[in-house]
């Protein structure tokens, strides 16, 4: 029965998503200066689909928290004996469910965009909503015609399937709900600029409404890639954090781009310069977004997630890409060039700068993209290749290394033009930070050139993320401006970790009898015993290595190998031993008949800088969006007043002249 | 200015893709991964018998005719599927040498026993030496190596009963 309403839910929320598109449609047509009569209808029909959406999400929620085995996509993906917060969880740990919870939250955005925005034209907002409705239709139809979560079995199962152990983990619980928020959030952002460019009102007031939005997208994936590359990180143990794998590209690809839409239509609220490049860049973030669920879920590229793929699937996404990136890239040839050209400025100022930087991160993100599609360009002439490492660190360094100078620059420049000899003092203070540190670093050894770059360039990012703040009165500095700031310096913290892990790590493999002691770099350890464990639905054989820095007092990590039955399955759990310089990554092998154990053992210096960074990036954005936010609500409050007050004294029937404020 | 011309790349680029992509879709998925030793000679190897009851198996034993070199495990489930088909093909005259992988003596012998012997001789190859060295990436895989020992045709995965004759005129081929 409850599933029965989710699905009645799902059919509703398509309707009015019709409905939505209709009337957000009509109001194109109306007269100047008068509303459509059917255009009333869009934002109610916004959000009651919103709210139909979301509660189909808590039916199939509530389906695989009492485990009902009559649904099939419980029976295949879930287990009466796992633990609760996993059957939560694993209601998007499969494909039905995971494209239930993208629509819960594509259609939740539009809701919001309907419910709380009202500065933008009725007709922008109109066609905005009706692209919405557009884009949810179509998905509505993927998840009604060919993904049904709510399929009922003929003959209830008696037990389900279990969920794939590697994502019986509290990762599973944070990383992809927050990056399908992150990537769908961006749908906003590409209605937005769809209907700016249907009704041309691409301009300054339509940035400030796509600016948060966009933030707040950015801030979700920047948590969500940051989660994900933790989770691959302790859980795979393979020891390392990105791996350039398709489907972690296509999680970087919307970032890229979200990133240079966040710059641009910055620059548009505050210079009404970039209007086309903004307008570009919002279809092209949710564009990468949609690109990223195909490749994820057709299965056209190879890669060490294993979605459930299936070929018909990817069809019907590859026909919703075809009607949405394809249109909005036709509605931007035809439309584009009749936006009026935005302000000018030179070359050396603000908006050069950040020009500057947009390129080079259009660049990196074609660089990812190309890397990520070649192989299915080459297998469609019979060659296999797999591009890795090799490939994307150095081509993507070329852009990156001179985005990541310029934005050290940047900030500091001002806007429309600007001399570079005004910032002699802060220009000297960069250069000297980058060549001293890599010469340092040079002096202690031999180290690859890429991770000698980024200790320099992170080095000398963490002092100018500051400078934009010197000579100010630190009270007085915008709350954005300070979301700013932190977000740079968080590049600069996570870019030292990457360097630091890239260029002083060091790793052990060893084969060690119980009792053995090995040493690698501060740190000896002691396999003191392997013996088994068991979970709720796994056993394990677990290690306990005593592991002493310098002779210190010794902390037991347990890495385990483990067993789960349900589906049948073995991973690898590695034990980590985290202090504020590094991390010691601990993973157990197999044992070789003379009863020795390989051991793998891995010292990361600063490795967690990483994710540091990252959570500092994502707290530069909140910061970003309250600070908007804030000012935003004061204008529009002193506004309010301000008409409160005129129509007042009107009513009043007061003399002029209106006294002064 | 700015050239109209310009606005349409992206979706030129985007169209490039879509092409791409649907007819990918259309391709069959290629999920095995093939032998790049096919009509390379045999590396060298010799291993010891698999278990007491037959000789184990080296390079040196693929001389005088074309023959089959089934690389399979007792634990191995598609295996003990392809056992009848195995015995099919050493009915009519086909010699088979195996390696079993990562296996046990005991093991061996209790599969033997149960399903059948079609081999002739059968390797022990521990830590999948020989079948690294031969391209091999799971098993069952079936390899068809002629008289002067080249690898001349690879079969992935259990040998069904329509694969019998594909087999024997692959060896046809190999003569």
């Amino acid at each position: 029965m409850i599933a029965e309403i989710g699905l009645a839910a799902l059919w509703l929320a398509a309707a009015l998503a019709v409905l939505q598109m209709v009337s957000g449609a009509a109001s194109l047509r109306a007269a100047q200066g008068e509303i459509n009569p059917l255009a009333i209808y869009a934002r109610p029909a916004a959000i009651v689909q919103a709210f139909l959406a979301v509660l189909a999400f808590v039916t199939l929620l509530y389906s695989f928290a009492v485990t009902d085995l009559s649904l099939k996509l419980v029976a295949s993906n879930s287990h009466s004996m796992k633990p609760m917060l996993y059957k939560l969880t694993g209601t998007w740990g499969n494909h039905e469910g995971s494209m239930l919870l993208w629509v819960g939250v594509l259609a939740a955005s539009g809701g919001l965009l309907a419910g709380f925005e009202k500065r933008l034209p009725e007709r922008t907002m109109g066609a905005t909503l009706a692209v919405q409705g557009f884009v949810a239709l179509g998905f509505y139809a993927f998840l009604l015609f060919a993904s049904n979560p709510f399929e009922r079995l003929p003959v209830p199962a008696p037990e389900g399937n279990g969920l794939n152990p590697l994502l019986q983990d509290i990762g599973l619980a944070i990383h992809p709900p927050t990056l399908y928020a992150g990537y769908v959030g961006l749908s906003v952002a590409f209605s937005l600029a769809m209907g700016a460019l249907m009704t041309r009102e691409v301009n300054p007031a339509f940035a400030r409404v796509m600016r948060p939005w966009v933030l707040g997208a950015w801030v979700l994936l920047t948590l969500g890639i940051t989660a994900g590359s933790y989770w691959a990180y302790y859980e795979l143990g393979w020891g390392g954090w990105w791996f350039w794998d398709p489907v972690e590209n296509a999680s970087l690809m919307p970032w890229l781009a979200a990133t240079a839409l966040m710059h641009s239509v910055s620059v548009l609220a505050a210079r009404d310069a970039l209007r086309t490049w903004t307008i570009m860049l919002g279809v092209l973030a949710f564009s990468m977004s949609m690109l990223g669920t195909f490749l994820v879920r057709s299965g056209v590229l190879t890669s060490v997630h294993a979605f459930a793929v299936d070929p018909e699937r990817g069809a019907f996404i590859l026909g919703l890409l075809g009607l949405y990136i394809g249109g909005a890239f036709t509605i931007f040839a035809l439309r584009a060039g009749a936006v009026a050209e935005g302000k000018r400025f030179a070359v050396v100022s603000r908006e050069g700068a950040l020009v500057f930087n947009n390129v080079m991160l259009s660049a990196i993100l074609a660089i990812v993209l190309l890397g990520t599609l070649y192989p299915l360009l080459t297998e469609a002439f019979d060659v296999r290749v797999s591009v890795g490492p090799p490939y994307f660190n150095p081509a993507g360094a070329i852009f990156a290394v001179p985005m990541l100078l310029v934005m050290a620059v940047g900030p500091l420049l001002r806007w429309k033009s600007d001399k570079p000899a005004r910032l002699q003092f802060e220009l000297a203070l960069i250069a000297a930070l980058v060549i001293g540190v890599i010469a340092l670093v040079c002096f202690f050894g031999q180290f690859p050139l890429l991770p000698l770059l980024g200790l320099g360039l992170a080095a000398a990012l963490a002092v100018a993320a500051f400078l934009p703040l010197k000579g100010r009165n630190l009270r007085r500095v915008p709350v954005a401006t300070w979301g700013m700031v932190i977000a740079h310096f968080g590049i600069a913290v996570s870019l030292f970790g990457m360097a630091c892990e890239g260029a002083f790590s060091q790793e052990r493999l060893a084969a060690v009898a119980p009792g053995g002691t090995e040493q690698i770099g501060d740190f000896a350890f002691t396999l003191q015993s392997v013996t088994p464990v068991a979970g709720p639905n796994w056993t394990a054989l677990e290690a306990q290595i005593a592991v002493s820095q310098n002779g210190g007092e010794p902390v037991i990590l347990t890495p385990q190998a483990r067993n789960f039955w349900s589906p049948p399955q073995s991973t690898s759990e590695s034990a980590l031993l985290t202090k504020w310089n590094g991390q010691l990554y601990a993973v157990i092998g197999n044992q070789a008949e003379d009863g020795r154990w390989q051991i793998r053992v891995w010292w990361k210096p600063f490795v967690t800088f990483i994710w540091y960074g990252g959570i500092l990036i994502a707290l530069g954005g909140v910061l970003a969006i309250a600070g908007r936010v804030r000012v935003d609500v004061k204008r529009r409050s002193a506004a309010s007043k301000g008409a409160q007050r005129r129509a007042d004294l009107e009513a009043l029937g007061a003399a002029d002249p209106v006294p002064a404020e | 200015m700015r050239s109209r011309l310009a606005l349409w790349i992206p979706l030129a680029l985007f169209a490039f893709f879509a092409g791409l992509a649907a007819y990918m879709l259309t391709q069959p998925k290629q999920q095995f991964v093939e032998s790049t030793m096919i009509g390379q000679p045999l590396p060298a190897f010799a291993l010891d018998p698999a278990f007491s009851g037959l000789p184990g198996a080296a390079k040196a034993d693929f001389t005088g005719k074309p023959k089959l070199l089934n690389i399979w495990a007792s634990w191995c489930l598609p295996c003990i599927a392809e056992a009848p088909q195995l015995e099919a093909l050493q009915a009519q005259g086909v010699e088979i040498i195996g390696i079993a992988l990562r296996d046990r003596p005991e093991d061996v012998a209790n599969f033997l026993g149960k399903y059948g012997n079609p081999y002739r001789r059968i390797g022990s190859d521990k830590i999948s030496e020989v079948q690294l060295a031969i391209g091999s990436s799971g098993v069952p895989e079936t390899f068809v190596i002629d008289a002067k020992g080249v690898i001349r045709y690879q079969h992935i995965g259990d040998i069904r009963a329509g694969d019998v004759p594909l087999l024997l005129e692959e060896l046809e081929k190999a003569q």
